[in-house]
């Protein structure tokens, strides 16, 4: 059985960052084990541009961004095997995979790095109810079909999911010669980028009908048609509001889930608001020495974040194998609640002694939110007021808590994240 | 001309099939689907009954416990999966009681055996999350999962390997009697045979009427489900069942063979037999019924929800018989609950009255022993790594959810009666079956299908027709190439 | 007097622009948090552009598509015309970041470039 220092699940966007970063803080042993044919990730599917703003102030691709990183493990020679599935990681960090030429295989690794990304959620998940006829799609496998395989799903398209991935394809499907009737979302808001509805739906007369969503499918051997319909405010159907439409293709972009199997089998606790595994503030998991980064750790809008984040968890995980098996005096823990307005946060938790001098806390809202502030205590004192214009859930927010204040505070038991109304 | 011909490859049309492979006859299995498996047999409850709830002294009855106490030698002889995880019949109230003895006097009388009537303390230790509501139970032991495609894919290979032939994409639409039997015609020519056997599910009816002046009729009965994420398997060990009323045995909730949960079914009456669409009313009955027995069942982990239709006869019973008034034309007709379960029963029966008829002659070669697609995972790590080193797709992961390999797929293409779709691997692998529902698996399982048929990715289907699951390329110059 | 109100797409903050305009010139721009906001405002009201990204079919590679950009912003109006510049073209792997795919699409005076390496198999 061979054995390494660092063996990083995932070969994405955040896989590579979290090598690199490893290497650079001056450990040799790392493996990177990615199940596709190509490193890159998700990002090789994603041909738009708009990647690569605040990591290299330019607007790159998703390919090229994913190339500036697979350049650097190159260059910084770290190891890699592709067309590799991890099947099972067990708590003391044995890893079984499997690959064509390797055969099964085991690693004993120090110290592990989560970074799978994350899957769509499904029509079945969703439970629209209708036929199961072929034409229905996630964006993201349509994604595949066209971008990288080559071939059309399908010419007319309806779409349920305004997030990101959905908006992209609406424009996709588009310039390849489809005609995308509509795209409907199922909340008052869009879950994208303000850029992707000027892109994607304005340029092209799409229409968006939010607070909508998919009631029927029809067609038995091939999608023929849906039924929209109006939702209340609690998401619900309105009867009477609905709409038809004539269709071959329906596309799915109703949420991304942390693609967490190999986290629960090592035994992770998870987190069931993101359900990605909770984290402290080095991004380490309940298990020692193993950390999390990236979209299975919680999904990310931007990729510059999990780029960063991802550094985060590789330069934790070397000094974790530097210094032995540790990251050193465990202190207290403070936990971190995410109170009134915000769902979550990432991390969930700190130990003062180990954070870094500027520890970002990463969050999402649960709704929108216009000229509210953002409010972090410590204790019951309020350490962060800031005015923000305009919160949305589609858009990943952070603060930075600073080591020196948390140190400085006597008897800290825990730190609240906030929205204030104004 | 054929001595036997079989109108529909489900199970009921698989299991004869298969029984009568054990003679010397000519026989073919027509199905106007890509597949077999492709009618209730692929949308149903997966259950293997214990009997206890036909009516005594009905051919249900007799049928089902045979059937029940076939399953497990067959599913090894067939290699399909099968688990005997009994079964609980839940009583909510002291009014019910007189209801639930009733039922329970059905044990002996279809000799289903080891049934017992079980307080609520010990109902609640053997499933800690059934309702705080359910006062009692029947538990009925030999109650069983099983996997509906495993059974019936299992059944028609092994009729196939044993010489029957198998027409797909055929359907006919019209039977005359002939001087020495029948005229069948189909969309795809005309099939003559001494014996028809009728096997044709929701449209059994159809085919017997075209040649009885005795009707019979058949309603479609939807029964819709909700099939839940493997993390929630360890729900309840039992099948959990509700006292059947009158349209049906309730909504149960259940372990399947696989580590799933599934909920389900609705019972509702109606005309369109093509029509497998779920429907907004049916789905939420499900979930909201199936609470009723287990009040934690996890909702938002439901990864799919289908429907099926059951072949529900006017008088609710099998008709399993050559028809008075058209000699050498053996109905097989009214499979509806406990069909599944009674399928190699069904198969047993109707070669026996196929026998009778055509007197035939043992069929010396008959091989009973099927082994279906090998799955890695049940080997040991060593015999495992020696797989992949012989044929290294077998190290090659293609549905991440099921972990399924790409020597599985090629294994379920090139098998006697293989894959021709993605739904065909599906059931033959349970690539796609996971929670992501086909999302990773399904670019890369076509370019398999593709590559080991020989077809253009345009041609593949999700479950033949038109059912195409790429309408072209995205450039020009693809199609040029 | 004529009055817009737009959306910024020059980075993700999406701010809310308003442009006056007089006679087909632009007389203000507010709204924006920084100077490409005001450039985009100006731009989008008077000549719109975009950069088109999609994929080329490939012969040879370790997989059959490369995706491509317009190396600049091309006006918004020539966005088809862009597409069909590349709807029969084929390339042949190896391809590099950067490689010229199409010099000149649709008379823009803007190549189209790859965005992916494919290394020939």
């Amino acid at each position: 059985m061979s054995s390494y220092d660092i063996v990083i699940i995932g070969g994405g966007p955040a896989g590579l960052a979290a090598a690199a970063a490893a290497k650079r803080e001056g450990v040799d042993s790392i493996l990177i084990l990615e199940r596709d044919t190509q490193l890159g990730g998700i990002l090789n599917q994603c041909i738009h541009n708009g990647f690569g703003l605040h990591t290299f102030k330019e607007e790159l691709t998703g390919p090229e961004y994913a190339q500036r990183f697979i350049d650097q493990v190159e260059e910084l020679k770290i190891e890699y095997k592709l067309n590799t599935m991890v099947m099972d990681i067990t708590p003391t960090k044995e890893i079984t995979a499997m690959n064509r030429t390797d055969g099964l295989f085991h690693i004993q690794a120090k110290s592990i790095i989560l970074a799978m990304g994350c899957r769509e959620r499904s029509r079945g998940a969703l439970n629209i109810p209708g036929y199961r006829p072929a034409g229905i799609y996630s964006a993201g496998t349509a994604q595949r079909l066209v971008n990288i395989e080559g071939f059309m799903p399908g010419r007319e398209v309806v779409i349920l999911g305004s997030g990101d991935i959905g908006l992209i394809m609406a424009r996709r499907m588009t310039l390849e010669g489809a005609k995308v009737k509509v795209v409907a979302e199922l909340m008052p808001y869009s879950g994208g980028l303000k850029r992707n509805i000027v892109q994607c739906l304005d340029d092209f007369g799409i229409p968006l009908k939010l607070s909508h969503t998919v009631v029927d499918i029809k067609g038995k051997e091939r999608l023929e048609g849906i039924t929209l319909a109006a939702v209340d405010g609690k998401g619900k159907p309105i009867p009477g509001t609905e709409e038809e439409y004539t269709c071959d293709t329906l596309l799915l972009s109703c949420g991304l889930i942390p693609e967490n199997e190999i986290s629960r089998s090592i035994g992770v606790d998870m987190e069931p608001v993101t359900s990605g595994p909770i984290v402290n503030e080095s991004l380490e998991t309940s298990i020692e020495g193993v950390f999390a980064c990236g979209n299975v750790l919680h999904v990310h809008d931007l990729v510059d974040f999990v780029s960063e984040e991802a550094a985060t968890a590789g330069r934790n995980a070397a000094h974790y194998v530097q210094a032995g098996g540790t990251l050193g005096e465990t202190g207290t823990e403070i936990p971190i609640q995410a109170v009134d307005g915000v769902r979550y946060t990432v991390p969930k938790k700190i130990h003062v002694n180990r954070m870094a001098d500027e520890q970002i806390v990463r969050f999402r809202v649960g709704a929108v939110y216009k000229n509210c502030y953002v409010s972090a205590y410590l204790n019951d004192e309020r350490i962060i007021h800031r005015k923000r214009q305009i919160m949305a859930p589609g858009e990943m927010e952070e603060i930075k808590l600073k080591k020196e204040q948390l140190a400085a505070f006597d008897g800290l038991t825990n730190i609240t994240v906030k929205i204030e109304e104004a | 001309m054929y001595d036997v011909v079989i109108i529909g490859a489900g199970v009921t049309g698989s299991a004869s099939a298969r029984e009568l492979s054990r003679y010397k006859l000519n026989i073919c299995v027509v199905d106007k689907e890509e597949d077999v498996c492709a009618g209730t047999s692929k949308a149903n409850s997966a259950i293997v009954h214990s009997g206890i709830d036909c009516t005594p002294g009905t051919l249900m009855a007799e049928l089902n416990v045979k059937g029940n106490e076939m399953m497990e030698p067959l599913s090894k002889e067939l290699d399909f999966s099968f688990k005997r995880n009994g079964s609980l019949i839940l009583c909510f109230s002291e009014e019910d009681r007189p209801n639930l003895e009733a039922l329970y006097a059905h044990a002996e009388k279809n000799g289903v055996p080891g049934c017992r009537i079980i307080e609520k303390e010990e109902l609640h230790q053997m499933e800690p999350n059934i309702s705080d509501e359910a006062i009692a139970a029947i538990y009925c032991p030999t109650g069983g999962i099983v996997c509906p495609f495993g059974l019936n894919i299992a059944m028609a290979e092994n009729a196939y390997t044993n010489g029957v032939e198998f027409r797909f994409n055929t359907a006919v639409r019209k039977i005359t009697k002939t001087d020495n039997g029948w005229l069948l015609t189909t969309n795809n020519g005309d099939i003559r045979t001494k014996v028809v056997v009728n096997a044709a599910g929701v449209n059994a009816d159809i085919f017997h009427n075209m040649v009885s002046e005795n009707k019979i009729h058949i309603t479609p009965r939807r029964g819709e489900y909700c099939l839940l994420d493997k993390t929630t398997g360890g729900l309840v060990s039992n099948t959990i069942f509700q006292l059947p009323g009158k349209y049906g045995k309730g909504i149960l909730v259940t372990p399947t063979v696989h580590g799933n949960t599934l909920i389900g079914p609705t019972a509702d009456d109606h005309e369109d037999r093509e029509a497998t669409n779920t429907t907004a009313q049916g789905l939420a009955h499900v979930i909201s019924a199936a609470t009723r027995s287990v009040p934690n069942v996890p909702v938002r982990q439901v990864i799919t929800s289908f429907s099926g239709n059951r072949a529900h006869e006017d008088h609710h019973e099998f008709i399993i018989k050559e028809l008075e008034d058209a000699p050498f034309f053996v109905d097989a007709a009214g499979i509806e609950s406990p069909g599944l379960t009674s399928s190699p029963a069904i198969g047993v029966k109707v070669a026996g009255i196929v026998a009778d008829l055509l007197k035939p002659e043992k069929n010396p070669d008959f091989n009973g022993t099927r082994k279906g697609v090998l799955d890695p995972k049940s080997l040991s790590e060593e015999d495992y790594a020696k797989l992949i080193k012989e044929q290294p797709a077998y190290g090659n992961i293609i549905c991440r959810c099921e972990m399924i390999t790409e020597g599985e797929i090629m294994d379920a293409i090139n098998r006697p009666l293989g894959a021709k779709s993605l739904d065909g691997v599906k059931r033959r692998t349970r690539a796609g079956m996971g929670r992501c529902q086909a999302g990773f698996c399904s670019p890369r399982t076509m370019e398999i299908i593709s590559r080991e048929l020989g077809i253009s990715q345009l041609e593949i289907t999700k479950n033949g027709g038109s059912s195409n699951m790429v309408v072209g390329y995205s450039k020009k110059s693809i199609e040029e190439a | 007097m004529e009055k817009r109100n737009l959306t910024c797409i020059g980075c993700p903050m999406g701010c809310l622009l308003t442009v006056e305009m007089e006679g087909g010139e632009v007389t203000s721009v507010t709204g924006n948090t920084c100077k490409r906001g005001d450039d985009y405002a100006r731009k989008e009201v008077t000549h719109p552009t975009r950069i088109v990204t999609s994929s080329v079919y490939v012969t040879g590679g370790a997989i059959p598509m490369v995706s491509v950009k317009t190396a600049h912003d091309i006006p918004k109006e020539k966005i088809m015309d862009i597409m069909a510049s590349i709807e029969h073209v084929t390339v042949a792997a190896p391809i590099k970041i950067g490689d010229v795919i199409v010099a000149n699409a649709a008379d823009t005076g803007v190549d189209i470039i790859a965005t992916k390496d494919i290394p020939a198999v």
